[in-house]
């Protein structure tokens, strides 16, 4: 074989994640009383065109937790053998990315180094200047004439490729649209530019044009320059940016998966049961909830750091190392984020376990554990639903903290926290190395983003006390549509 | 009232037990004196004697929780839960890994601390009320729409970069005011200037948005529809009615976080050099310090639940309704 395919436990978790949302879609599409609220999630145009962003941030994510190890060498008869190190899929496609360093610093798209070095002129001279780099903008001969229209042809090339894809994009969808309603493509077409569909394609496809346009720009120069910089070390910032993704997705929904069970568990629990049931929960989640979250934090990880520092055979690579100390990251902030959504559904219990139709369930006979899962789980579904979404951002942007505190990911894990750190001190330098900051902060802001307005788009449809308040000029439009002769 | 006072006292009792037993099984079950000396002494090359100095320097030489080789009451007394778990409650905290006094620390500290976490708690409460009466004011229109759209970015921007976008701005394009640093007296104000403003914005995003909804609730209600059909101006119902009524929710929110004011906020602190309670806690940390980050885990938690007691209180004080029983 050409690769040994290698499965991390956070791997492993993020396909267990990725088979049950499948599951879950299944589900759904099967039952209209679910597919209600969810298309009216895919109504909403903010919450659409962020659900577009995140995919793209997801599939990054997915490619990256395909790890392997490449065939180092050896023959059929004696068996392969493995690399060492451990790579991703993603590692693989950024490769002429990751395997082009440069000395140290080096602003986007520059050709030269961050710093004056002294080198030797062909005369035997010293002189203070600039030197090259290696990689970034190396086949230019004359850079301060060629560099800006290289560039400038570099990116529009890009941007016209990302353009056509664009315009593939938008006439599969015009001839789906086409089809549904059985008109023809460019009726399909005019009512989506206009805003007159349901679905809101047209807020999609724009998100969707400036994604692409976006990446086949960024991918157009990738090959010649460094898009965004270089590190320190010389790293390609871009590079640390999209390896970031996965660790904050990680994060974001690990956490979550890590604390559900306990928090329905034990939720449902002490609402249904009542009594010392209750009080105990309650006395758990409050005795939880008491110590500062950042200190219980910090505290488990201290510990676990002495425990992997002592125990230093158990983790043959720095990989798995990190991995675990990822997972566990995962499960601490699962354990101390679990108390809110646990006093949420413990109250929405006490509330539905007085209704009439929970007392005649048990009127008949039904068990315990039955009336739970029929009849409690499905009705405070909306509730995990809505704190699984809603806590995902928070969880990201919690992860660059911890880390600059010191108690997040492994130092050696690339993460939008590690990178803040590591780009913090530079900033008194003059002139200022604002990129890593710049990138970091800025792939935060788009995947923090787009997870709010997915999330408030989720939280609109499913919880019942939202009052839908829109703009006036809206409203009015809505009226005159109803108004009107269907 | 008093009655219920004592009694909501006792129940924290078991509170602080428990936080106590999860620090204690945290520090000294999962992880043995011995690994932690480990770890301080560097991994390699340790001798058991050096281990040995260390564990009695900081008295980890004890049995955990049983004392076989003493008498009487020293079999409880003389052990490592009763000096650094048990002492706690009475506020010992005994001293930190490097020696010094924790207790004196925490006392000195505690007014930058409080510098910076007051003003940024009231200032940031009376601009997000602002804002978030502005956008009910206005509300179903596209300015309250755009601010929410605001607020939903302002949420979306990490922490961090409110503070490091700060000081570029203020303090090194600007030269406004220093940079990072700390000093007494009638000084202190241009340390405490950047911080606070730079917290109070941070706040806005998340802040603004949730006062909004509680406000929209309100101006939902049927009294307020009463004074409308009486014919009230709408800024009289909005300052009068619906404000008076919105604050009960937003201070009783605010209160759980009054007495956690005292630790300070971990990144303000450190990012800006000021010595306060939450920059105490950050260098505990990444000095691993575990004395120190043992002791604000309970004071934390005693704060939290004082917290508690207050937002009850407070609730019958703002809400004639809500009886203490």
């Amino acid at each position: 074989m050409l690769f040994q395919p290698v499965i991390l436990w956070t791997d492993a978790l993020v396909f267990l994640l990725l088979v049950a949302l499948a599951g879950v879609v299944v589900y759904v599409r099967r039952h209209e009383h679910l597919r209600q609220p969810w298309r009216r999630v895919a109504h909403s145009a903010t919450g659409m065109a962020g659900a577009v962003v995140l995919a793209f941030f997801v599939l990054v994510g997915v490619l990256d937790s395909l790890h392997y190890r490449a065939r180092a060498g050896g023959d059929s008869s004696r068996g392969n053998v493995y690399a060492v190190e451990i790579t991703s899929v993603l590692d693989a496609l950024l490769r002429s990315l990751k395997e082009r360093p440069e000395k140290t610093y080096s602003a986007p798209l520059g050709y030269q180094l961050y710093a004056r070095e002294t080198v030797e002129l062909p005369d035997g001279r010293q002189s203070r200047e600039y030197p090259r780099l290696r990689h970034g903008g190396a086949h230019l001969k004359a850079p301060q004439d060629e560099w800006r229209p290289d560039v400038g042809r570099r990116a529009l090339a890009g941007a016209a490729i990302g353009f056509v894809l664009w315009v593939v994009a938008a006439t599969l969808v015009s001839a789906h649209i086409a089809r549904a309603t059985g008109e023809g493509i460019d009726r399909a077409w005019r009512a989506l530019a206009r805003g007159e569909l349901d679905m809101p394609w047209r807020a999609i496809l724009a998100t969707l044009g400036a994604l692409l346009v976006l990446v086949c720009v960024a991918a157009a120069l990738a090959g010649k320059y460094h898009v965004l910089g270089t590190s320190k070390v010389g790293e390609d910032v871009l590079y640390q940016a999209l390896k970031s993704v996965r660790i904050a997705l990680v994060i974001g929904t690990l956490t979550t998966l890590v604390m559900l069970p306990f928090a329905i568990l034990l939720g449902i629990g002490a609402g249904y049961f009542k009594g010392w049931a209750d009080d105990i929960i309650q006395y758990l989640y409050t005795t939880l909830n008491s110590i500062p979250a950042v200190l219980l934090i910090a505290a488990a990880v201290l510990m676990m750091q002495v425990y992997i520092d002592t125990r230093p055979q158990a983790f043959p690579t720095s990989v798995e190392r990190a991995d675990l100390r990822l997972l566990f990251l995962c499960a601490i902030l699962g354990v101390t984020s679990w108390t809110g959504l646990c006093r949420l559904l413990r109250g929405e219990t006490l509330k539905i376990r007085e209704l009439d139709y929970i007392q005649a369930a048990q009127a008949f006979g039904v068990s315990h554990l039955r009336i739970i899962t029929r009849h409690i789980l499905p009705n405070v579904m909306h509730i995990v639903l809505i704190a699984v979404v809603m806590e995902f951002s928070s969880l990201v942007l919690a992860e660059a903290v911890l880390s600059y505190v010191g108690v997040g990911v492994d130092p050696s894990m690339i993460s939008f926290g590690t990178m803040i750190n590591a780009a913090r001190l530079e900033m008194a330098r003059d002139p200022m190395v604002w990129w890593s900051l710049a990138s970091a902060f800025g792939f935060m802001f788009a995947l923090v983003l787009s997870a709010n307005l997915f999330a408030d788009a989720v939280r609109d449809a499913f919880d019942p006390r939202v009052a839908v308040i829109k703009p006036f000029r809206l409203r009015l439009a809505a009226l005159a549509a109803a108004k009107a002769p269907a | 009232m008093i009655a219920y006072i004592v009694r909501r006292v006792l129940y924290a009792l078991p509170i602080l037990i428990g936080v106590n037993l999860i620090t204690f099984a945290l520090f000294f079950v999962v992880n043995t004196p011995d690994d932690m000396a480990r770890m301080q002494l560097g991994a390699k090359r340790v001798t058991p004697q050096a281990i040995e100095r260390w564990k009695v320097e900081r008295g980890y030489d004890k049995p955990l929780l049983w004392n076989s080789g003493a008498s009487g009451l020293e079999q409880l007394t003389d052990t490592i839960f009763y000096d650094k778990s048990v002492r706690l409650f009475v506020f010992d905290f005994g001293n930190a890994d490097d020696g010094r006094d924790i207790a004196h620390e925490i006392l000195t500290r505690m007014g930058p601390s409080l510098a910076i976490a007051l003003p940024v708690f009231l200032v940031g409460i009376a601009v997000n009320i602002t804002f978030a009466l502005m956008m009910a004011f206005f509300r179903a229109s596209y300015l309250d729409l755009w601010g929410v759209v605001v607020c939903v970015a302002m949420m979306s921007i990490s922490g961090l970069f409110y503070i490091i976008g700060g000081q570029y701005l203020v303090s090194k394009l600007w030269h406004l005011v220093p940079i990072s640093g700390f000093a007494g007296g009638p000084d202190a104000l241009k340390f405490v200037v950047l911080p606070v403003l730079i917290g109070v914005v941070g706040g806005i995003g998340a802040g603004a948005r949730w006062y909004r909804t509680i406000f929209l609730e309100e101006i939902g209600k049927d009294y307020v529809r009463t004074a409308r059909a009486k014919g009230m101006r709408e800024s009289v119902v909005l300052f009068r009615h619906v404000l008076k009524n919105g604050l009960i929710p937003i201070l009783t929110g605010a209160v759980v976080v009054l007495p956690s004011l005292f630790l300070g906020s971990l990144l303000m602190e450190s990012f800006f050099g000021i010595p306060g309670l939450g920059s105490y806690t950050i260098d505990a940390i990444q000095a691993q310090d575990f004395a120190v980050v043992r002791s604000m885990v309970f004071l934390g938690a005693v704060l939290y639940i004082i917290g508690l007691l207050l937002t009850d209180i407070s609730y019958t004080l703002v809400d004639p309704r809500v009886r203490l029983a």
